[in-house]
């Protein structure tokens, strides 16, 4: 393997496509950085979700000591063994429900402080103030009301939440914004490959001299292929490396500075860098490897021994 | 060294086939010439040779293997045993000499101690010693051409192909060139050349092969050019 070799044909081929080069840079800067964001954005759904919304649609609250004052049905404190005893068997018998978990305040403070690990808000909270619940599946999950009217006021229970109502705007927002991400994800990759596979055909067309003496002289297909491969590959790496900083900057002006989405919407844990670091290898696998599999493949036809 | 048992070849979309039913011989240490108007076929014969077409049907033997049953990713390993020349020297422009000879060497892995060592020599070998330096554009078609030679010559082949080498160059140049081959040749390297230069070949007096439509129409040892053209 001749390192050199390699790295002055690549250095050569660059310089002499320099704006196909910069456009393949572009192409697959955007599209990297669209596919980092919708991943992204799919993530921190996913983190605002918690733990129970993709499996329960109704929360029963159950009372809390410090309830007491507040709500009527609460009037006597903390829910007692019989009454959690009854309301479970109560909501077992409705014919809506499917199944039914318990959630002590333990565990509902956990779940908590894992969605909000990275907001101020974990820190404010003791388990304590964490009310136990049962988390209701339904056979149907539009049946909300049937639950509702039956506990609503119950002595015992705080409240009967549609655990769907609060977020479920906001989540089709964001869902329908992803999936509108990755529609056009998917044009600008393909408008990415077909440049990277343009630009490899002209590179390689502009070196057939080059190539061709390689071929008649008995170099391999790796040797004849390879510097076009690499090239197209560093194109990538490059724009990856731009589709980086973009993640980058983007989380830092959207959320902390510039528009501060933190300090307007404090009740929502954002994804924090751990996050966005955690994506950016993903991204230059990516670019890395999707312009070289281009070249290769826009080579097969037009390189063969 | 080369073995062709009734070869044929069509091309795509082409009614006439470019070489029927051609069966020959070359052993090794020969010097061969192709003679034959354009259109004969010559081309497709060494094509064939260097496995850049397959034959329809028939077989080319060339070094001992059947051509027909190399794999692809062997091929440039057999290529790394034959040498090629070309009427138009096919030079890399921005290279220099002793970089267009290096080049060849360069490709195939060769180690740099070894480039160093043989494109010297190779270089002196083709009277080229001292224009290491030059680019091919300041060089005569003559010298580009002992390039081209010594570019094929350098990784010491078994065969050397050379399709018209003379073809751009005047009289005297050529008769330099042919020198050049025949020295080549006595080294033992089999060479075979296709050519339109009557004059070369009545005065080589070397074996010559004789295609007209696709057909070997002579195979004459110490032959001579033979038709007007």
């Amino acid at each position: 393997m001749r390192l050199q070799f390699f790295l002055s044909e690549i250095g050569v081929g660059l310089r002499r496509n320099l704006t196909m080069t910069f456009a393949v840079i572009i192409s697959v800067a955007l599209s990297l950085a669209l596919a980092g964001a919708a991943l992204l954005a799919n993530k921190q759904v996913d983190s605002m979700k918690g733990y129970w919304y993709d499996k329960v649609q109704v929360t029963v609250y159950l009372c809390n000591k410090s309830d007491a004052g507040t709500t009527p049905s609460c009037a006597k404190g903390a829910v007692t063994d019989d009454q959690k005893a009854t309301i479970l068997k109560d909501i077992k018998a409705l014919p809506v429900v499917e199944k039914v978990y318990y959630e002590s305040s333990q565990n509902a403070y956990k779940n908590y402080e894992k969605q909000f690990k990275n907001s101020p808000l974990a820190t404010s909270i003791t388990p304590d103030q964490m009310p136990e619940n049962y988390r209701v599946k339904l056979k149907d999950p539009t049946k909300f009301a049937v639950v509702a009217s039956a506990f609503e006021g119950r002595p015992g229970v705080q409240s009967v939440e549609d655990q769907r109502a609060t977020l479920q705007n906001l989540f089709a927002l964001l869902n329908g914004m992803t999936r509108a991400a990755y529609v056009a994800l998917a044009f600008m990759l393909t408008v990415a490959m077909l440049l990277i596979i343009n630009t490899v055909r002209v590179s390689a067309f502009s070196r057939r001299r080059e190539t061709g003496i390689m071929r008649l002289v008995g170099a391999s297909s790796f040797y004849i292929q390879m510097p076009f491969i690499m090239e197209a590959a560093f194109a990538g790496l490059v724009g990856a490396g731009v589709a980086c900083v973009m993640l980058l900057g983007g989380r830092y002006f959207m959320i902390d500075a510039g528009l501060k989405l933190q300090d307007k919407i404090p009740l929502v844990s954002f994804l924090g860098w751990d996050s966005v670091i955690k994506v950016l290898p993903l991204v230059l696998l990516i670019g890395v490897a999707m312009p070289a599999v281009a070249a290769f493949i826009a080579l097969r036809r037009y390189l063969k021994v | 060294m080369i073995r062709f048992d009734n070869v044929s070849k069509t091309y795509p979309k082409q009614n006439r086939p470019a070489l029927r039913d051609v069966s020959l011989e070359i052993e090794k240490g020969e010097f061969v010439f192709l003679v034959g108007s354009s259109g004969s076929g010559k081309s497709t014969f060494l094509r064939l040779i260097l496995r850049e077409e397959r034959t329809d049907t028939g077989m080319v033997h060339v070094l001992g293997k059947d051509l027909a049953r190399l794999s692809n990713w062997k091929v440039p390993h057999m290529r790394r045993q034959l040498g090629t020349v070309f009427q138009d020297f096919r030079l890399l422009p921005n290279k220099t000499v002793a970089e267009n000879v290096a080049f060849a060497l360069e490709v195939i892995g060769k180690p740099r101690g070894t480039i160093r060592k043989t494109v010297p020599e190779v270089l002196d070998l083709v009277g080229l010693a001292g224009k290491e330096d030059r680019m091919p554009g300041e060089l005569s078609g003559g010298e580009q051409q002992r390039v081209a030679i010594a570019r094929a010559f350098v990784n010491r082949p078994m065969l050397l192909i050379a399709d018209e080498p003379t073809g751009n160059l005047d009289p005297q140049t050529s008769v330099g060139i042919m020198r050049l081959l025949d020295r080549i040749n006595r080294t033992g390297t089999t060479v075979v050349m296709a050519t339109h230069d009557q004059n070369i070949v009545d005065q080589m007096r070397k074996r010559v092969i004789e295609l007209e439509k696709g057909r070997l129409v002579r195979d004459q040892s110490r032959g001579v050019y033979g038709y007007q053209h």
